[in-house]
């Protein structure tokens, strides 16, 4: 993102406060919108580019929320789908906080488990819950076990 | 105080499990639960003041079954370093799946021997292989029946097979007769966990072998043991 450069210069504006979240695999962005509850319906300014030229990620995208810093709690489960994502905490248009995202060790309410016969697959008032073990996610109530393609399974 | 099934229950009005938990959970000093949905148990532990025993989750896990079983084998033999064979259904068959999560706890070899489809879910394979159990899969109970020390017996499951021509086809190569057991252990303890349909040959009741009937008489002891301890 340079901003002196017309030509290089993202069709989003930058933003007085709020987050910016950088560094996002390619195409990822609306599923990372998802994943922090962000739909439309809420009342958050949200500005999203896809597919931004990058010298690390050749290509990546980025989301921008005005007037709200989310916390890292919030945005560690986006480490699901863009484990190089980072997160710059914005204040009078300055950058007061810069961080990478960690995979959680528990995923509450992010996942669907896969096994169609699993208790949270049912009207009961529970959240899915998954314990992440290396790559692997494992549903605390039925053992499931999600190996690959996680970001599928994203509820 | 006996619920009934599911389908008598509230739950058959559309009442949540946590409900229905919550509920009974001020009428009774524990729970034991039945029920068709695998994790059905640990969900009930959270919304429950009392103690929850699960009595089998769906296709997920029996461990009042396997505490059966445990006892049932140490009647005959330590339970350290031992060949168990485990035949039948092993993908739906829970009471399989706890006992191999417990018996790995001491160092056995699992062999399983079951239809192609049927065999112990990969999720289970993994984790116990992963708590460092050997897990050897057979085509034949012929392969390794000679090296047992337990043969633990399922039922497979009619509903399983869509052609019944099949079913009967295949049930007959897991079906335990006394020509097998020829050239077995002398200590060989053969367990099932009940009913039994086709599976094992009446005629191996007659058999020293035979631990079955034994091990479901067990069931009265372990579980007045089990709720004995929870309302400790």
């Amino acid at each position: 993102m340079t901003e002196n450069n017309p030509e290089n210069t993202l069709v989003i504006n930058t933003i007085r406060d709020g987050t910016v979240i950088d560094h996002i695999t390619a195409g990822e962005a609306l599923i990372v919108l998802r994943i922090l509850g962000i739909t439309g319906s809420t009342s958050e300014c949200v500005s999203v580019a896809t597919n931004v030229t990058s010298e690390a990620l050749t290509k990546k995208d980025v989301v921008k929320i005005e007037n709200r810093e989310l916390k890292a709690k919030e945005v560690d489960r986006i480490a699901l789908v863009a484990p190089n994502a980072t997160i710059n905490i914005i204040r009078n248009y300055r950058v007061i906080d810069k961080k990478g995202v960690i995979i959680p060790s528990v995923l509450m309410g992010v996942l669907k488990c896969p096994n169609p016969c699993c208790i949270t697959n049912t009207n009961e008032p529970v959240l899915s819950r998954f314990e992440m073990l290396g790559k692997k996610a494992v549903c605390s109530y039925c053992d499931a076990v999600i190996s690959s393609d996680i970001s599928t399974h994203i509820i | 105080m006996n619920l009934g099934g599911v389908e008598v229950s509230s739950m058959a009005k559309g009442e949540t499990l946590a409900d229905t938990i919550r509920v009974v959970s001020g009428y009774a000093d524990a729970i034991v639960l039945r029920h068709p949905k695998v994790g059905a148990a640990r969900l009930a532990s959270e919304f429950s003041d009392i103690p929850i025993l699960n009595g089998g989750d769906g296709a997920g896990q029996h461990p009042s079954q396997t505490l059966i079983d445990l006892y049932t084998i140490r009647q005959s033999m330590p339970l350290d370093n031992i060949e168990i064979g485990l035949i039948g259904d092993l993908m739906y068959g829970r009471t399989t799946h706890s006992l191999a999560y417990a018996l790995a706890r001491y160092n056995a070899r699992i062999h399983t021997i079951a239809p192609k489809g049927l065999g112990l879910p990969d999720s289970i394979h993994d984790n116990l292989v992963e708590k460092g159990a050997k897990v050897i899969e057979h085509d034949t109970i012929e392969e390794i029946i000679s090296e047992l020390d337990v043969l633990y017996v399922t039922r497979l499951q009619r509903e399983r097979f869509p052609d019944p021509a099949k079913f009967f086809d295949i049930s007959q190569g897991y079906r335990i007769t006394p020509s097998q057991l020829s050239d077995v252990k002398e200590h060989l303890a053969i367990l099932h966990p009940l009913p039994r349909v086709d599976e094992i040959d009446p005629a191996v009741d007659n058999t020293p072998y035979a631990r079955y009937f034994q091990q479901a008489r067990n069931g009265v002891p372990v579980r007045m043991a089990m709720l004995t301890e929870v309302m400790r």
